[in-house]
Parts: C-alpha cells; sequence; structure tokens
C-alpha cells in the first residue's frame, strides 16, 4: 500500500492548531453545508415549537382530492391528500430522516471501524480472512443490501425510532468503512509506540480501541458524514418503495410514496417539496463531508 | 495479458461460489412464514394441516443441508427454484424481464459517459474559474437528488411542457426501436444523472491529480503543445480511475433500478426485487440476489480486464 509512508510522515509531522474560524475561511462551502444541518437539527428538536401544525391532523376540506390544498397562507407548502400540512410534516420528517441518518451512519461506521482497525492489527490470517468477507459484502450494492435485510429482520420500532430501517441502513456502509479504516490503520499499527503498548503487554483489545482507533478518527469522522447523506437518501427510497418507515410517521420518503398520477396534474406541490427537502439534506451533508476531508485528510479516498 | 486474464478470470469461480453460499445462509435465517402468510393472505381461516401439506410440497420441511444440496446442485443448471408465489420457475421469472433493466443500464450509462466527460474535463481544465464551481455544484447536486424524485420531476415537467404524461410501460426494443427508445430515455436520465455526476467529479479529480505530475512538466518543457499534453498524456492517465467508477457505478445502477422502476412503472428485475420482499417470496429473492451479485462479480472481472489492457503495470503484477 502506498498509503503506508504518506500517513507516517503525516504522524510524525506536529499537528498545525487550526480553529473553527479557519475552517470558515479555507472551507466557505462547508460552513454552508454545517449551517444548513443546524438549522435542520434545531428545527427537528424544535418541531412542535416550529411547525404549524400537528403533522397528523387530517383536514378533508383540504384534501387536493376535493380540489383544495393548493400553497396559500394558511398551508404555505400546501395540503397532502389527507389534507395534513405539508410544511408540518416536513419539519417533523427531518426528525425521521436526521435520526435515522445519524444512527444507522453511527453504527455502520463504528463497527466498520473496529473491523477494519482489527483486521490491521492481527494482520496475516485474520486479516485476510476479513478482507475476503468484505469484498464479498462489497459485491452487493448499497440498495439491494438494505432490502435484503428489511426482507429477514422483522419490524422493530424503539422509542419511536424505526430499529430495523437502522440496522438495513446501517450494514451495507460496515465494509465500506471497514476497508477505508484498515488501510489508515495499517501504517499506524508499524508505530512505535503501538510497539511499546505490545512490549508492555497490553493486551490486543486495550492497544486496539485505546491505541490504534482514536488515530483513525478523521477518516471515520470523514466517512461518517459522508454516510449521514446516505442514510437519509436510502431512507428515503426504502419508505418510498414501502419498505421502511411506515404512516403514520412523517418521513420524506413516505410523503413522495402516496403520489398517484392524478397528482401530477392537480398537486404538484406533494411532489416538489418532499424531494427538495431530501435534496437539501443530502447536499448539506456532501458540502460539508467534502470540506472536511479537504480540510482534515486531502489525500483520503472513499 | 494472456496469463494475467487467464488467472483473473479463474478467480471468478470461486468467488460466485461463495457469494452463492452466504445468500443462503442469508436468507434462511427469514422469520416470516411464507406459507402462512400466502394462504391467509389468499382465503382467510385455514388449518394448520393444510399450510403443513403446502410446506411438504414446496419443500421447506427438508432438513437445511438437504435444501442447501438441492440449491448448489442446481445453480449451475440455471435452476434457482420456483417461485413461492407464481409457482413459476425463479429463473424464468428474472429471465423475462432482466432485459429490459439490463438495456435501462446500459442506456443510463451511455447518457451517463456522454454527460460526464465534457463535464469532468471543462472542470478540470478551468479548475477555479465560476464554470468550475457551477459544474462543481450541479455534480454534488446529481449525488443527493434521489433519482426516483428526479423521476417524478421529469414526469411532472412533461405534464407541464407537453401537457401529457411521458409513456410508461414498454414496448420491445425489437419491436419498435424508436418507441422503445423514447420510453426508455426518461427513467434512464432521472438515474444517470447521479451517475454522470460520479463519473465527472472522479475525472475531475483524477486529470487534475495527472497534470500535477512531473512527466507533464516535462512534456510541456519540451515544447509539445498544450492539446496533446493533455489528451495523450493527461487523459490516457486519468482515464484509469474512472474506468473503475464507471464500471463500479454500472453495478451499482442495478441497485437504483430498484427505486427508478417503481416510478416509471416498468416491470424491470428492480420492481420484481421489491415485490418479492413485499410478498416474502424467498425463492424468488435469493434468486434476484445472486442475479445482481453475478452481474457485479462479472462487471468488476470486465473492469480489471480493462484496467490491465490500458495500464501495463497491472499485468505484470504478482
Amino acid at each position: 500500500m502506498t498509503t503506508k509512508t504518506q500517513t507516517n510522515d503525516k504522524a510524525i509531522e506536529k499537528p498545525n492548531r487550526r480553529t473553527v474560524l479557519d475552517f470558515i475561511k479555507q472551507q466557505p462551502l462547508g460552513f454552508i453545508g454545517i449551517v444548513m444541518i443546524i438549522i435542520m437539527f434545531l428545527a427537528a428538536v424544535f418541531a412542535p415549537y416550529v411547525a404549524p401544525y400537528n403533522p397528523e391532523d387530517v383536514d378533508f376540506m383540504a384534501s387536493p382530492a376535493l380540489g383544495g390544498g393548493q400553497p396559500s397562507i394558511e398551508h404555505p407548502l400546501g395540503a397532502d391528500a389527507f389534507g395534513r400540512d405539508i410544511l408540518s410534516r416536513l419539519i417533523y420528517g427531518a426528525r425521521t430522516a436526521l435520526s435515522i441518518g445519524f444512527f444507522s451512519a453511527f453504527f455502520g461506521c463504528s463497527l466498520g471501524a473496529v473491523i477494519g482497525t482489527t483486521s490491521a492489527f492481527f494482520g496475516g490470517k485474520i486479516d485476510l480472512l476479513i478482507q475476503r468477507f468484505i469484498d464479498l459484502m462489497l459485491s452487493f450494492p448499497i440498495v439491494v443490501l438494505a432490502i435484503v435485510v428489511i426482507a429477514i429482520f422483522p419490524k422493530t420500532v424503539m422509542f419511536g425510532i424505526d430499529v430495523n430501517v437502522i440496522v438495513a441502513i446501517a450494514i451495507p456502509f460496515i465494509p465500506k468503512t471497514a476497508r477505508v479504516i484498515r488501510s489508515q490503520a495499517l501504517a499506524i499499527v508499524t508505530l512505535p509506540y503501538v510497539d511499546a503498548a505490545r512490549a508492555n503487554g497490553f493486551s490486543a483489545k486495550r492497544i486496539i480501541f485505546r491505541h490504534v482507533l482514536p488515530n483513525v478518527t478523521a477518516p471515520f469522522l470523514i466517512m461518517m458524514t459522508a454516510f449521514i447523506g446516505q442514510a437519509i437518501l436510502l431512507e428515503a427510497s426504502l419508505s418510498y418503495l414501502g419498505l421502511g418507515v411506515v404512516e403514520p410517521t412523517p418521513s420524506w420518503g413516505l410523503m413522495l410514496s402516496g403520489v398517484n398520477s392524478d397528482y401530477y396534474r392537480t398537486a404538484p406541490w406533494m411532489i416538489l417539496y418532499p424531494g427538495v427537502a431530501v435534496s437539501v439534506a443530502v447536499f448539506s451533508f456532501n458540502l460539508f463531508g467534502d470540506s472536511l476531508r479537504d480540510w482534515l485528510d486531502p489525500k483520503l479516498k472513499l | 495479458m494472456l496469463q494475467y486474464a487467464l488467472r483473473r478470470i479463474l478467480l471468478v469461480i470461486p468467488t460466485l461460489i461463495a457469494v452463492a453460499i452466504l445468500v443462503f445462509l442469508v436468507l434462511r435465517v427469514v422469520p416470516g412464514d411464507i406459507v402462512e402468510i400466502k394462504m391467509t393472505a389468499e382465503g382467510g381461516i385455514v388449518s394448520q394441516e393444510e399450510i403443513e401439506r403446502e410446506r411438504e410440497r414446496l419443500g421447506l420441511n427438508e432438513p437445511l443441508y438437504k435444501q442447501f444440496i438441492s440449491y448448489m446442485v442446481g445453480l449451475p443448471q440455471g435452476d434457482l427454484g420456483i417461485s413461492l408465489w407464481t409457482e413459476r420457475p425463479v429463473a424464468q421469472e428474472i429471465g423475462s424481464r432482466i432485459a429490459l433493466s439490463f438495456e435501462l443500464a446500459i442506456l443510463s450509462t451511455i447518457l451517463a459517459v456522454l454527460i460526464a466527460f465534457p463535464l469532468g474535463t471543462i472542470s478540470a481544465l478551468y479548475r477555479g474559474t465560476g464554470l468550475d464551481y457551477v459544474i462543481r455544484l450541479l455534480t454534488i447536486g446529481g449525488i443527493a437528488v434521489p433519482s426516483f424524485w428526479l423521476g417524478m420531476l421529469l414526469i411532472m415537467g412533461s405534464i407541464s411542457v407537453f401537457g401529457k404524461l411521458p409513456p410508461l410501460g414498454t414496448v420491445s426494443l425489437f419491436e419498435d426501436p424508436l418507441t422503445n427508445l423514447y420510453q426508455l430515455i426518461w427513467p434512464a436520465l432521472s438515474v444517470g444523472y447521479r451517475y454522470s455526476s460520479v463519473v465527472a467529479r472522479m475525472l475531475r479529480s483524477s486529470i487534475l491529480e495527472v497534470l500535477s505530475e512531473d512527466y507533464i512538466r516535462t512534456a510541456r518543457a519540451k515544447g509539445v503543445l498544450e492539446r496533446l499534453v493533455i489528451v495523450k498524456h493527461g487523459m490516457r492517465n486519468a482515464l484509469l480511475p474512472t474506468v473503475t467508477v464507471i464500471g463500479l457505478e454500472f453495478a451499482f445502477l442495478l441497485g437504483g433500478l430498484v427505486v427508478t422502476e417503481s416510478v416509471f412503472n416498468l416491470n424491470g428485475i428492480g420492481k420484481l426485487f421489491v415485490d418479492s420482499v413485499v410478498r416474502n417470496d424467498l425463492n424468488l429473492l435469493q434468486g434476484l440476489v445472486l442475479t445482481v451479485a453475478t452481474c457485479f462479480v462479472f462487471v468488476n472481472l470486465i473492469v480489471d480486464l480493462l484496467y490491465a489492457a490500458l495500464d501495463p503495470r497491472i499485468r505484470y503484477q504478482k
């Protein structure tokens, strides 16, 4: 691996002190990304105070089926087939998207990071075996893998969060993270302080968790940011297909799924805004993730 | 080259076997009972006896290892079992739909490459200019926009511009190529946007990387025409990682189609895939996952061979 020497050099270099202000100055696009993420996060947390209506309030008089629901002062972004306020559903939908996005990216990346560093630390046969298995996992497209997990896991909802959807989205991230983290960890396990830890007789577990894992934080954060965006996209796709979150939970993908061809003509707002919400969310995370990579580790290949 | 190619082709066999085993293992832990779901869905109350008889008939009562053996023996003969729902052979169900999905995938690849190459090259050569920023924003956007939503927007746009829906459903390519193309161009565009964005981004970054190499400076110092520097010295080397991305994305496209086919109501394997999950049709799901993974393995093979053809260093590596 060519990354070995690069990372070695980097580890020896003194990290130059950089502040949040430097990030804003050097990565203006990334700054815009994180600002949008924070706005979405706040909207999701304070949804009951921000949203004009309860997202599950049905008002059939405002349904496009009866010719109503146009964007108006009452419903700024219109109403859906049940006369529910779209803006409110979008704001509450941010809760679903962000929580599922964050948790699945976090669990997927964490497990991937542990597998990657373990693989690099032990090397030899164990490394080879893990790598072959990862190659195998990577031969399934993400959506396909996620749907298979949905098919074999019973639906589980805990604290109002769909655990099976999180698992389904997290699993495809594991092999990808494991591969990138392993290539970074390979350089770290050859450094003298890891040898010193070995010489001290520390257990493999302690060395992996205390000495190797903290040093792959940068790629971990970069990958996680990128994967939150992908997870939001995946959640929307799964819910759209009717395999993810189910009614009445407000979810951006789900809002698009009930659309039949009549609404293309009579209620385009039902299609337009949920998609904008997904795109803006994913766009923000991509923008922030890209800048984070440029800032922390420009050579990292995802 | 021949030796490398042979070695690489032989590697496909153990990979496929491993994929087959993995798929079997994973899908046999499914908790839902297909027979019960199917029978109660069709006619309400069914006796336990009848369910047992149906399980027996479908071979679901056999011990796992026996199911596994018959599965592994059947695979090389193209026998993927029968669909638990329609009771037609899985291979037949997939076979009748795969051509459509494949055509769609190839069409989007062509579109994506046609869009990505000029965008990526211009963006790299005019780095830092307004044009570069616009292209970069467009391509970051391409990764963010859900393809199924883009499909919906295309349908909406078609309604407001032409006053009618784009044609949904399909005519065979061989019966009426023009109508067929006109029908498939919309779904192809909606998945192709993301595809072209990924390729354009890769192309941009690899051109930039190559152009900073010493041999480019040498070529320029020798007074080689700038056009030749970029085409002969730059592009050829920048193509390598781009080819990989095109191949990888092609395989992942088969996944992306799962969602897009539903939007355009196309009867391809993507739609079949969703149906198989909704109906808990294990055999069909198993067959589909195997098909997609096999496609991926072969696309990978083609990419590796192409790579070796483009870059002599790879052929001689151990």
